[in-house]
C-alpha cells in the first residue's frame, strides 16, 4: 500500500495548486496546462524534463540508501557543489591534453570529491558523535563559499569580463548529447545506471541488507554484529558519491563551466524525491520526473503566467508535507472514538510506542 | 573604551536572532519534540513581519505577525508529528524546505522595498553616558526583549510547576501521562512557543537588524540555533553564552574586512559555519554528558492510546 501515499500526496498538491492559482487570479485549468502540460508537449520539453531529472535521480538514489539505514545526510547540495568543483577542476587543469579518458576521470574526481565532503560528517559522527544532520547542512554553506572563492579568484576566466565564472570547458570535457537538437546528454544514462546499481546493491547485496536492517531495527543489527559505524560511513559515502557525480553532470552538461552556484537546489529537492520515491530506486526514478516537472513548470509559469518561479519550492515542500500526512492513513488504522474520561483511564497499564 | 563598548553592542545585536530561535527550540526540545524546521520558521517569520511592516508602516505589528506566522508553521509540524505521528526528522526537514520556498514566493515583490525599521533605543540622558551608555542603554529593544525572554524561560523551566511538568513530559511521557498530564497538549504548546520564538528571531532580522528582505536571508541561522541547543546541553544560560559567541564570530568577519586583513571574504564568511561544526563536535564528543542532559524522549513519538 505504501505506493499509494505518493499518489495521494501528488493529488493533494495539485489541489493546493488549484486553489493557489485561483487565489492569484489565474484560471486554474489554464495555469495547470501551462504548468504541467505545456513544458513537455514538445520533444525539446521532454528532453529538458529528463535533463533536470538526472541530477535528482543521482542525488536521491544515494540519499535513499543512507536514509534506509537511518543516516540523515541532508548536505547533498554541498557534496554536489564539491563534486562539480573537483570534476570541473580536472577539466580546467587538463584542457590542453583532452582525450576520451577525460570525462571518466572528471566523473571519478567528482564522485571522490563528493565522498570526501560527505566523509567529514561521517567521521565527526562516528568518532565524535556529532549530528550528521547539522554538520552535513553546515557544509553546504561552506562548499558554496569554497566554489565562490575559486570562481571569483584563482579559477576566474581572465577573458570573462570580470564575471565570476571559469573558462568554458573544452568539447572533450562536455558530456556528449543524446538527442539531436536538445540539451539532453549521456548524464541520463549515468543516472539510470546508478539507479540500477542502487537497486541491486540494496536488494541483492549483503551490505545493502545489513544497511536496511540497521535502519529498521538498530538493536537487532547491533546484536547481529553489524557495525553501526560502518553503516554511517557507507550511508554518507554513497550519498556523497552520487551527489558528486550529479555535480559533474551539471558542470559538464547544461552549464559547461563553473559558476558560483551550480544547482537550483537539486541537493535539497533530492531529499523530497527520496521520500516521495519511498526510498526505493524505482520510486526515485518516478519521483525525479515529477520533481523535474515542477522545476520546468515553475520556469514556464514565470514566462507564461508571470508567476514567480519560486512557486516550485512551494510545491515541493507542500508535496512532502502531504506525503508525510497521508502515510499516517496507510501506516495506521484510525479509529474515531470519544475520549475515555480521566477517572477511567487511571490505573490502566500504559504502554507507548508506535503501533504499525 | 568607547570602541570596546561598541563591539559588545554589535556582538549582542548579531547574537540576538540566535537567542530567540535557540531558546524557543530549547523549550520545544525540553518537551521531547525535535523540530528541525527552525530555518523555515525563521524565514517565514522574517518575510511576514517585513511585509506587514511595509504595508502598515507599523514595524511592531509586523513583529507580532512574524511571531504568529512562525507559530502557524509550527502548528503544521505539530499536527503532523503529534497527532498524525509522522517522523519528526522528516517532518522538520519538510518544514524547513517548505519555509524556504514559501518565504521566497511570498516575499518576491518586497526584495528591494525599503522600510523604516525598529532602531536601537536612545534613552535620553542614559545612552549618552560615557562607556556605560553604549554598553547598557543603547541597544535595540529586541536585545532587551531577548534577555527578558531568557529570564522568563529560565524561571519557568526550573522554578515553576509548569516547567517541571514540561520537563517531565520530555523525560518520560509515559509517566507524565500515567499521572494524568495531557502530554500531547503540552507538547503542542511547546512546539507553538518554539515556532513563535523562531518567527520572532526572523522578524528581528527583517525589521530591525538589517532591515530588509532578501531570499534566504537567515543564511543558516536556524540550523545554527539547533546546534546551539546541543552545544548548550539544553541549558538556557549556555544558550545565551553560545549565541553571543556566534555573534562575535559573525562580527569577526566584518571587523577583519574593515581592518583590511588580506584574507578572501569567502573564507571569513565560512567562520560561523565552521565554528558551528567545531563547537558541535567538541560538545558531542562526550556522549555520556549528552545522554545525561538531553531530554530522554527527544524525537521519540508518543501516543497516549497506544
Amino acid at each position: 500500500m505504501s505506493w499509494a501515499s505518493p499518489l495521494l500526496a501528488a493529488a493533494a498538491t495539485l489541489l493546493v495548486g488549484f486553489v493557489l492559482f485561483s487565489l492569484l487570479g489565474k484560471s486554474p485549468l489554464e495555469a495547470f496546462h501551462a504548468f504541467f502540460v505545456k513544458p513537455v508537449e514538445s520533444l525539446y520539453g521532454v528532453a529538458e524534463l529528463l535533463l533536470k531529472a538526472s541530477p535528482l535521480m543521482l542525488c536521491a538514489t544515494g540519499l535513499a540508501a543512507g536514509y534506509r539505514a537511518n543516516v540523515w545526510n541532508i548536505g547533498a547540495e554541498g557534496q554536489l557543489t564539491i563534486g562539480a568543483m573537483c570534476g570541473g577542476g580536472i577539466a580546467l587543469a587538463l584542457q590542453d591534453f583532452g582525450g576520451a579518458w577525460l570525462l571518466p576521470l572528471m566523473i571519478l574526481a567528482g564522485a571522490l570529491g563528493g565522498m570526501a565532503w560527505a566523509a567529514i560528517p561521517a567521521w565527526l559522527r562516528t568518532r565524535f558523535n556529532a549530528s550528521e544532520i547539522l554538520v552535513s547542512l553546515m557544509l553546504v554553506y561552506v562548499a558554496s563559499l569554497v566554489l565562490s572563492y575559486l570562481v571569483h579568484g584563482p579559477w576566474r576566466d581572465p577573458e570573462g569580463f570580470n564575471f565570476p565564472q571559469s573558462k568554458m570547458f573544452t568539447d572533450v570535457a562536455l558530456l556528449p548529447n543524446l538527442l539531436g537538437e536538445t540539451r539532453l546528454n549521456v548524464g541520463l544514462l549515468l543516472a539510470l545506471a546508478v539507479i540500477a546499481v542502487g537497486w541491486l546493491f540494496m536488494r541483492r547485496s549483503l551490505v545493502g541488507f545489513q544497511m536496511r536492517v540497521a535502519g529498521l531495527a538498530p538493536a537487532a543489527a547491533n546484536y547481529a554484529g553489524i557495525s553501526a559505524k560502518r553503516t554511517v560511513w557507507l550511508g554518507m559515502l554513497i550519498g556523497g558519491a552520487t551527489a558528486g557525480m550529479a555535480g559533474v553532470g551539471e558542470a559538464a552538461g547544461p552549464i559547461g563551466q563553473l559558476l558560483p552556484s551550480m544547482s537550483p537546489g537539486y541537493g535539497f529537492a533530492a531529499i523530497i524525491v527520496a521520500f516521495v520515491g519511498r526510498l526505493h530506486p524505482l520510486g526515485v526514478l518516478l519521483a525525479s520526473l515529477l520533481m523535474s516537472l515542477l522545476y520546468l513548470g515553475g520556469e514556464a509559469a514565470q514566462i507564461n503566467l508571470s508567476l514567480p518561479s519560486a512557486v516550485t519550492g512551494l510545491f515541493q515542500g507542500t508535496l512532502l508535507f502531504f506525503l508525510l500526512a497521508t502515510d499516517v492513513f496507510i501506516d495506521f488504522r484510525l479509529r474515531f472514538q470519544r475520549r475515555p474520561s480521566r477517572s477511567l483511564s487511571t490505573g490502566r497499564p500504559v504502554t507507548a510506542g508506535e503501533s504499525t | 573604551m568607547e570602541h570596546f563598548a561598541a563591539l559588545i553592542a554589535l556582538t549582542l545585536a548579531a547574537g540576538t536572532p540566535l537567542v530567540f530561535a535557540s531558546l524557543g527550540e530549547l523549550v520545544t526540545e525540553k518537551s521531547g519534540v525535535l523540530n528541525l524546521g527552525v530555518e523555515g520558521m525563521m524565514l517565514v517569520g522574517a518575510v511576514v513581519s517585513f511585509i506587514v511592516a511595509a504595508m502598515t508602516k507599523a514595524p511592531w505589528l509586523g513583529v507580532f505577525a512574524g511571531m504568529v506566522a512562525g507559530a502557524t508553521l509550527s502548528l503544521v509540524f505539530a499536527v503532523l508529528t503529534l497527532t498524525l505521528m509522522a517522523n519528526q526528522v522528516a517532518t522538520g526537514l519538510a518544514l524547513s524546505l517548505f519555509g524556504v520556498g514559501l518565504s521566497a514566493f511570498v516575499g518576491l515583490e518586497y526584495v528591494s522595498v525599503v522600510i523604516e525599521g525598529i532602531r536601537p533605543l536612545a534613552i535620553a540622558g542614559w545612552s549618552d553616558l560615557p562607556f556605560f551608555g553604549k554598553l547598557l542603554f543603547a541597544h535595540s529593544p529586541f536585545v532587551y526583549l531577548s534577555l527578558v525572554l531568557f529570564a522568563l524561560i529560565e524561571w519557568f523551566l526550573f522554578h515553576t510547576r509548569g516547567g517541571l511538568v514540561l520537563r517531565a513530559v520530555g523525560e518520560s511521557p509515559e509517566s507524565a501521562h500515567a499521572i494524568g498530564y495531557p502530554v500531547i497538549a503540552i507538547r503542542y504548546l511547546a512546539v507553538l512557543f518554539g515556532g513563535a520564538c523562531a518567527g520572532l528571531g526572523g522578524a528581528y532580522l527583517a525589521v530591525a537588524y538589517t532591515p530588509l528582505w532578501t531570499e534566504g536571508m537567515t543564511a543558516g541561522r536556524g540550523w545554527i540555533a539547533l546546534a546551539l541547543v546541543v552545544f548548550a546541553t539544553w541549558k538556557p544560560r549556555r544558550v545565551l553564552a553560545g549565541a553571543y559567541l556566534f555573534g562575535a564570530v559573525t562580527l569577526a568577519q566584518f571587523q577583519a574586512q574593515a581592518l583590511g586583513v588580506a584574507v578572501p571574504s569567502q573564507l571569513l564568511s565560512m567562520l560561523p559555519y565552521l565554528a558551528t561544526i567545531i563547537v558541535l563536535t567538541i560538545i558531542s564528543r562526550d556522549a555520556a554528558m549528552i545522554r545525561l542532559n538531553a531530554p530522554a524522549s527527544l524525537g521519540r513519538p508518543f501516543h497516549p492510546e497506544a
